[in-house]
């Protein structure tokens, strides 16, 4: 009986492995031309960049930032590169291709759902892991991923076109992509009186705030960790129980608040936790296209979020995953990446498109905290923050 | 009579290993990763988990008990009496399948504003009960109905004649031959309540948790995989006991009836007409009215009512990263693939159920457990256990329909089981000893009264797979988008052009459903051109 049991077992897993696996045999070739060692990476001119303002973005000549290619000659072509990221990965139709026949690499995309969710199956995977890039790992998830030591260093032939500020870890195992800060937005027309100007101002407007749970959603994390880097360990709590007392509204997810509290889809609360760059989203996805947005950034208690790509530790396509971080890291993506992600492009180079410039709220002063710091006392503070406002 | 077992054991290979190796092999995988006894030792201690299993105990049978009152008339009515608009009633009940919880939600929170009622509503029990309600009451009215309608009305007339009253008749007579497919309903219904994710994050509000939020918290919030599985075991424990439960009581209670045709009537008199208004008006509320929500908020455009939306969808100017027409066709080749595979696995394991002795329990009960199982663990655990040949599944698509079966063996199972069990084995002697073979038994005295439970069970798989129910979500894959994908994108940016696009295409898969339903609802019992 149980003989019987495991035989079938094993016929019909034979039967299933044929269909499913018919067609991805490319992906176990070894590339052999490989050379990861990130020393012997030509260094390009290093760019000086003042505080990483992008109103001012440094000129290249456009000769400067072709597609760039991995080490040595092409040794990466024809090999497949399996790229996992997030479920707000989006660039236009054509980018992702413009890669694919310059360099003969071919992308595989695989999609999870949110951040931790793609970085619980890295974890899960290292020892025989599912892709061999990772993008969308950001600063709130950087050490854990780190401490895991999923990547392979590499450092980008563009890197130098990436403010200092953004570059989180000194040993190159991750490369900065993308930026975006979580600030709370407001519905203009909804607000009695002028538009909060700072945190402290927004504990007046407790009763018509809505934002989301920071053990269940990432802006609601990214904005307790505001809270926490403006007012210290000592003052966040009493500022949050402020917030309670004053009536916010909490929800599990961005979109819940959004498109249910927030004014945007029908409820009634006139401020939300989003990013500085949802007005512009407000104006290219709007109804009837507006002069200007119809809502505002407080652009003060905004927290920084910077998105990476790493080369996951085990990949038999170095080479090409190398390459697909320096594409990543180009121009030709990064220009694309504002429209489509709703962030910042981290190559001081590329130049968003100017209705993203024109309507996206500019953050003089991001807060962020030291991503050990955040591995140390995430699971801390967000307990914490449940007894107060939740409780 | 050895070849019949031998046969049967044969049959029974081709479920078993399904379930085994896509089922408890990737679970068995993931548990024994994050399995650490002292871990497991304090979460089950601790207070705090007492009380989230107290509330997602309570919620699922709150839930479910509401469901089956409310559901039960609509399956008397759809099995006995015949009205205009029947067909379609039945194939809208299932609509709620399909949509996404996020949408879901916005249909209710609309439709509680304009009844002035958003908050008492919102954040409540009460507002998780009614979205399980909602989401469910299909699965009662439409299972029950079908083997219902095929119940042979003779003993109901021979209690009459004797001078039983209706209530009488129904109590004594009736009720006690709908059990085994009320038990057989009941318990997917109360498996899905007592797992259910989205509905709790969202309209539950952040200070409601049960099992399956905490076990997904624990997994990919924190990534605590000792805690998530101390959770998951705990949770296993419970919808065994809710499994083996509904299993025993099936099997205990059914009786060999004689089921065919039974042409349904049009309502007579004054009460049976009111019988069929009260259950279309259940219905309605229940299903109708936050699909109408829906519906009318898909419509609403720059302050007016037009199909800009539906048009604004097919000028390609949206933020989903794929048309709408490529991700319905990937909607459609994993539904078809899923359905496929649950309808020919899902018979192959009711045909070993209803034919065999006290191990069909057991067997019949394997397949019910995916539904109770947690979502993120599944998915997270078929990245570990399925990753090496000969079974590289990870990156191929076949895993995303495989995982839809899993939810819609069950249903295939339970809708077919209690026709096929209620063939009475004299009949099938009867067509043997005249000579038939033992497929033409098969085909002959099994199989008909079992098609129609047949596509009420690939009814419920194909919508299962459409709405991409269950624990798909959580498995990385390659790109290819669904509309519940598609729908989450446009959900995911701001933009009041993405919000309308978002109804508009969770009508477009609702239209769909419903229609793929009144389909395979064409598929059913030769000679009763009624149902």
């Amino acid at each position: 009986m149980k003989q019987k049991f495991f035989l079938s077992m094993i016929l019909a897993s034979l039967a299933f492995a044929v269909v499913a696996c018919g067609g991805e045999m490319s992906l176990s070739e070894v590339d052999e031309g490989a050379t990861g060692d990130s020393g012997e990476t030509p260094e390009r001119g290093v760019y000086e960049l003042e505080g990483g303002t992008l109103d001012d973005p440094l000129m290249l000549s456009s000769e400067d930032v072709v597609v760039p290619e991995a080490t040595g000659d092409q040794p990466a072509s024809g090999s497949t590169v399996r790229l996992i990221t997030h479920d707000s990965f989006a660039a236009s139709e054509g980018v992702i291709e413009s890669f694919e026949d310059q360099t003969g690499i071919d992308v595989e995309l695989i999609t999870g759902e949110d951040t931790g969710s793609v970085l619980a199956q890295l974890i899960l995977t290292k020892e025989n892991p599912i892709a061999d890039v990772v993008f969308g790992i950001d600063n709130t998830h950087l050490q854990q991923a780190l401490a895991e030591e999923l990547f392979v260093p590499y450092r980008s032939t563009l890197i130098s076109t990436v403010p200092a500020e953004l570059q989180l870890d000194p040993e190159n195992r991750v490369t900065p992509i993308d930026y975006g800060d979580v600030c709370v937005n407001y519905w203009k027309d909804a607000l009695d009186g002028p538009p909060p100007e700072s945190l402290e101002d927004l504990t007046a407007h407790a009763g018509d705030f809505v934002t989301q749970n920071p053990e269940t959603s990432s802006p609601g994390l990214a904005f307790l960790f505001a809270t926490i880097a403006r007012f210290g360990e000592e003052g966040w709590e009493d500022y949050w129980q402020r917030l309670a007392d004053g009536g916010v509204e909490v929800t599990a997810g961005w979109s819940e608040a959004y498109f249910g509290d927030f004014i945007a889809g029908g409820g009634n609360k006139a401020l939300v936790t989003s990013y500085a760059t949802s007005p512009v989203a407000e104006v290219v996805f709007a109804e009837e296209p507006p002069e200007s947005p119809p809502t505002g950034v407080l652009t003060d208690g905004c927290f920084r979020q910077v998105e990476f790509a790493g080369i996951l530790a085990g990949t038999t396509v170095e080479a090409a995953a190398q390459a697909l971080v320096d594409f990543l890291l180009s121009e030709a993506f990064q220009e694309d990446i504002p429209l489509n992600m709703f962030v910042f492009p981290a190559n001081g180079n590329a130049i968003p498109p100017e209705e993203f410039l024109r309507h996206a709220a500019v953050v003089a002063d991001p807060l962020s905290l030291p991503p050990e710091l955040i591995a140390e006392k995430k699971s801390e503070w967000t307990a914490r923050w449940v007894e107060i406002v939740l409780r | 009579m050895k070849s019949h077992r031998l046969r049967l054991l044969a049959l029974a290979a081709i479920p078993a290993a399904f379930v085994g190796i896509f089922f408890l092999y990737p679970l068995a995988t993931i548990l024994r990763h994050g399995f650490d006894a002292s871990t497991l030792a304090q979460t089950w201690g601790n207070p705090a988990t007492a009380g989230v299993l107290r509330f997602t105990v309570t919620q699922a049978l709150a839930s479910t008990g509401l469901c089956l009152l409310l559901a039960l008339p609509t399956a008397a009515a759809l099995a006995r009496l015949r009205f205009r608009g029947r067909r379609l009633l039945n194939a809208l009940l299932v609509v709620p399948f399909v949509l996404p919880t996020v949408v879901v939600a916005a249909a209710f929170l609309s439709l509680m504003d304009s009844l002035g009622l958003t908050d008492r509503f919102r954040h409540t029990t009460w507002a998780i009960i009614a979205a399980h309600v909602f989401f469910n009451y299909a699965v009662i009215a439409r299972s029950v109905g079908a083997f219902w309608s095929q119940l042979d009305t003779a003993p109901e007339q021979a209690a009459r004649v004797l001078g039983a009253g209706r209530v009488r008749t129904f109590t004594t007579v009736t009720l006690p031959r709908l059990i085994p497919a009320i038990a057989a309903s009941t318990a997917i219904v109360l498996l899905f309540n007592f797992t259910s994710f989205g509905v709790i994050l969202i309209l539950g509000g952040p200070r409601r948790a049960t099992l399956e939020t905490e076990i997904w918290r624990f997994a990919v919030q924190r990534i605590e995989f000792d805690v998530a599985a101390s959770l998951a075991l705990l949770q296993l424990v419970f919808v065994l006991v809710i499994v083996t439960a509904s299993t025993v009581w099936q099997r205990r209670r059914g009786v060999p009836e004689h089921l065919g045709a039974h042409s349904a009537s049009a309502p007579r008199g004054a009460a049976q007409r009111l019988a069929v208004l009260a259950a279309c008006l259940t219905a309605v509320v229940v299903i109708g009215m936050p699909v109408a929500a829906l519906v009318e908020r898909s419509l609403r455009h720059s302050g007016g009512y037009s199909f800009e939306n539906f048009r604004l969808l097919g000028a390609g100017t949206h933020a989903m990263s794929v048309s709408p027409l490529t991700a319905l066709g990937n909607s459609l080749t994993f539904a078809l693939a899923a359905t496929a595979i649950a309808g020919s696995v899902g018979l192959a394991a009711a045909a070993v159920v209803s034919r065999s002795g006290g191990a069909a329990s057991a067997f019949e009960g394997l397949f019910l457990v995916p539904l109770g199982a947690s979502g993120v663990l599944l998915g997270f655990g078929a990245l570990l256990a399925l990753d090496a040949p000969p079974l590289d599944l990870r990156l191929s698509w076949w895993l995303v329909p495989i995982t839809h079966a899993l939810i819609g063996i069950p249903f295939v199972i339970r809708s077919t089981v209690p026709a096929l069990r209620a063939v009475s084995e004299r009949l099938r002697e009867a067509a043997a000893v005249l000579g038939a073979s033992p497929r033409r038994v098969w085909r002959e005295v099994d199989l008909p009264p079992a098609l129609r439970g047949l596509a009420v069970g690939v009814g419920f798989a194909f919508a299962v797979s459409l709405g991409e129910f269950g624990a798909t979500a959580f498995i990385a894959r390659p790109e290819r988008p669904t509309l519940p994908l598609a729908i989450f994108r446009l959900l995911s940016r701001p933009g009041q052009a993405n919000f309308g696009q978002a109804m508009a295409l969770s009508v477009i898969l609702l239209a769909l459903v419903a229609g793929a339903v009144l389909l395979i609802d064409r598929f059913r019992l030769p000679g009763s051109a009624d149902f």
